[in-house]
């Protein structure tokens, strides 16, 4: 088995290339491009005009629209009272956000990077994630904590960790991550209208992705119903027959990339991605796993202790009679973050995707 | 965009009291007092009269009926203690001693105020109006918090330090941001305001100039370590010049002085001065918990300095001389403390038995596929032991 038809800047993971790969994959309806970063701010902005207790506050993120610019214009259309800047304190955003949601509003707050998210770690996993099961449901908290977050942008130390094992690993919070600029959108109002408090986790290589969608389209959509929820259920990405590819935010757009490359040699993978971590589809999971009988998780965060071992474990117990092989993981390192000139070593990528896809025993299963 | 809303109701309130916002935010000069020791009124001329520091005495009625609840608060700690002993509750942390603290921050309050107390505050949460055995289930291992915050505006007792403060300053900026007038007291110890939270919390309040009371029962001791070891700041209440509000001190031991300052506090805050601290010095009598031997970090004499001073007796002299309390008021007060002694008991000797597939029913607004399957397991394994008896 070879890897050579595979361009040097896609075996790195490129996101261009990867992102382009992508862009080839949607058909053209016409439609002008939207960025994953519009998505997000339009998804609040409906929210918000839909809704007068939904409020959006953090660092940053009142004037200047935030350093990512995702909250862009919703102080201009909607006043200092419900989009606003905070004091420089993360557990005090945290901690405020979950006396707005016990007295019936619904925050959706700002953390400014992945790893500026724990000083308020205390917050989320003693209180967001526990005041519903410690008042027996009598005080839910609907709020959102929007979490910038991963690798791939060449960003130094603090500003590229994979943090999603943290919040999963807590019960009480959903972990939501999307992966396409649709699901931006979707996910991020499902996430608003959620009962429950959401970690919702934004790959931010992704946020000046692109892709043809009509936003207002979808959001006609969400607020009608038209369109079937994203929790809990994992989207098959691309289908296929011979292994599944795990991944979720960031990795997506990595794996689907690797599956264009071994669709070339002949080799048809199905990509899942995964959506939203917590709840977990293990059924959409599973059933492709004993379909194609080999499969590889793909993550970003350091593989031990993580989503990807999790992941694993299940396909294991649920799915073990149907493997042709065990089941493989590309990850980061079990290293901190490197620095940017060094985060392509680091970061799973096409190449380590295939050279895994590879080593699933086909000799055997043949 | 540049906020001067807290800054503009400083100048306006100070200018009110014809003093500097400096001098507005500055404790008064000693801790504000009306009884002494021995129950007698101080004179008018040392109860707290520097100007912006002025409290009026409360009326008789309001301090009757404190003094109603101040009694009760009494028999509830000294009967959980009993409970405790007699292994019949599995923990409580005793407000003995801190009784006039627990009873004006209740009394302090309208019906629509919030009060995010501590898990030494069951007291003030009973006064606040919570059912005593609501209270008491969260000490019994029941289940964490047996009542619900919103219908008595209390959130659940804080086992964590702190963070309380902060979901008390959100609740604050929800009513605020809807134009109600609601005021939250927010309470913590001596020992809690060396957490970060509480900067945060003190912060965030006075930067969007929210009604928010910080009410600090200093007892001296956070378990064994002493206010010396926390802060060396000038006291707690100086902390509030720090961030733009104003702070007091204030006998903790004194129901009427703290039903001034407290009333006070909550009456400005309402009006939109932006929030408060106010530092109780009081004392634990008792140990943190059960588990706690108090012998190893304080002295015996210290302990007996602090009885001289108790709450209940300075009221119940001070009423009495005052021709307050007459002998049916007195029967009446002891028999409502002996009936809230009685549910207790009774409440005690019910024995509840927790119903094991809650564990997953309040995770989420609904379980997901991953606990419906351990719940499964729990119930079959629970089907098992049943058929095995």
């Amino acid at each position: 088995m070879s890897t050579t038809v595979i361009t040097s800047s896609a075996a790195n993971g490129n996101v261009s290339a990867a992102t382009a790969a992508a862009a080839a994959r949607t058909a053209d309806t016409g439609l002008k491009p939207v960025t994953f970063a519009k998505a997000l701010n339009t998804a609040m902005a409906d929210a918000m005009a839909l809704d007068e207790s939904v409020l959006v506050f953090g660092e940053d993120v009142g004037v200047l629209g935030g350093v990512f610019r995702i909250t862009d214009g919703l102080t201009k259309r909607f006043g200092n009272d419900r989009c606003f800047d905070t004091p420089l304190a993360e557990s005090g955003i945290v901690g405020m956000a979950i006396g707005m949601a016990m007295n019936d509003m619904r925050p959706v707050i700002e953390m400014q990077f992945d790893a500026f998210a724990y000083p308020a770690f205390e917050q989320i996993a003693s209180h967001v994630a526990k005041m519903h099961n410690r008042t027996k449901g009598r005080m839910p908290l609907p709020m959102v904590i929007r979490i910038p977050y991963a690798g791939g942008v060449g960003g130094v130390e603090h500003h590229c960790d994979s943090s999603e094992s943290y919040y999963a690993h807590t019960p009480g919070l959903k972990v939501f991550t999307p992966a396409t600029v649709r699901d931006a959108y979707l996910m991020l109002r499902e996430a608003i209208d959620s009962p429950d408090p959401v970690v919702f986790m934004e790959p931010k290589k992704l946020y000046w992705s692109k892709d043809q969608v009509d936003l207002e389209a979808l959001r006609v959509s969400h607020e009608t119903s038209a369109v079937p929820p994203t929790e809990g259920r994992a989207a098959i990405a691309r289908p296929g027959t011979d292994a599944t590819l795990i991944a979720y935010g960031p990795s997506v757009s990595t794996a689907m990339a690797a599956a264009e490359a071994a669709a070339l040699e002949g080799r048809s993978l199905e990509v899942i991605d995964v959506r939203t971590i917590v709840p977990l589809d293990d059924a959409t999971i599973c059933e492709s796993v004993r379909k194609t009988g080999r499969a590889v998780v793909i993550a970003e965060a350091p593989g031990f202790a993580s989503v990807s071992s999790e992941i694993v474990a299940r396909i294991q117990e649920r799915c073990f009679h149907s493997l042709a092989a065990p089941v493989l993981r590309v990850t980061g390192f079990d290293t901190p973050f490197p620095a940017p000139k060094l985060e392509k070593y680091y970061l799973p990528s096409v190449d380590r995707i295939l050279d895994a896809v590879d080593a699933l025993q086909w000799e055997e299963g043949a | 965009m540049t906020n001067t809303e807290a800054r503009d109701a400083m100048e306006h309130v100070s200018s009110k009291f014809g003093i500097t916002p400096e001098d507005y935010m500055l404790p008064a000069r000693s801790e504000i007092h009306m009884l002494d020791v021995n129950g007698k009124l101080h004179p008018s001329g040392q109860q707290g009269v520097e100007p912006g520091h002025e409290y009026p005495l409360p009326n008789p009625k309001a301090l009757v009926d404190a003094y109603e609840q101040l009694v009760i608060g009494r028999r509830v700690n000294d009967q959980n203690s009993a409970l405790v002993r007699q292994g019949r509750m599995a923990v409580y942390p005793s407000s003995h001693g801190q009784e006039a603290c627990q009873v004006a921050a209740a009394l302090c309050l309208d019906e629509g105020d919030w009060m995010f107390p501590t898990y030494r505050d069951s007291v003030a949460v009973m006064a606040k109006g919570v059912a005593p055995m609501e209270v008491m289930a969260g000490f019994q291992g029941d289940w964490h918090c047996g009542y619900d915050p919103k219908q008595y505006k209390v959130s659940a007792q804080a086992t964590p330090l702190t963070t309380q403060l902060l979901h008390a300053v959100g609740v604050a900026h929800a009513a605020k941001l809807r134009g109600e007038d609601t005021v939250v007291i927010a309470m913590c110890g001596d020992g809690a305001t060396s957490e970060g939270d509480f900067h945060e919390a003190l912060n965030f309040a006075a930067v969007f100039n929210l009604p928010v009371i910080f009410f600090v029962q200093n007892n001296q001791y956070a378990i064994s370590v002493p206010l010396s070891q926390q802060s060396v700041a000038p006291s707690l209440a100086h902390k509030a010049v720090g961030y733009g509000m104003a702070g007091e001190r204030v006998d903790g031991n004194d129901l009427v002085a703290l039903l001034a300052v407290l009333g006070r506090a909550v009456r400005l805050a309402r009006e939109g001065n932006g929030p408060l601290l106010i530092e109780a010095h009081t004392y634990r009598m008792q140990a943190h918990t059960n588990a706690d031997d108090s012998t190893r970090y304080r002295e015996d004499a210290e302990v007996q300095s602090w009885i001289a001073k108790d709450p209940v007796t300075r009221m119940r002299t001070y009423l009495d001389e005052a021709g307050l309390l007459p002998e049916a008021t007195v029967e009446r007060i002891t028999a409502s403390a002996e009936a809230v002694a009685k549910t207790l008991r009774d409440g005690m000797n019910s024995e509840q038995v927790p119903d094991p597939a809650d564990i997953f029913a309040y995770v989420y607004s609904s379980p997901t596929t991953q606990m419906t399957e351990q719940a499964a397991l729990l119930a079959d394994e629970l089907a098992r032991e049943e058929d095995t008896k």
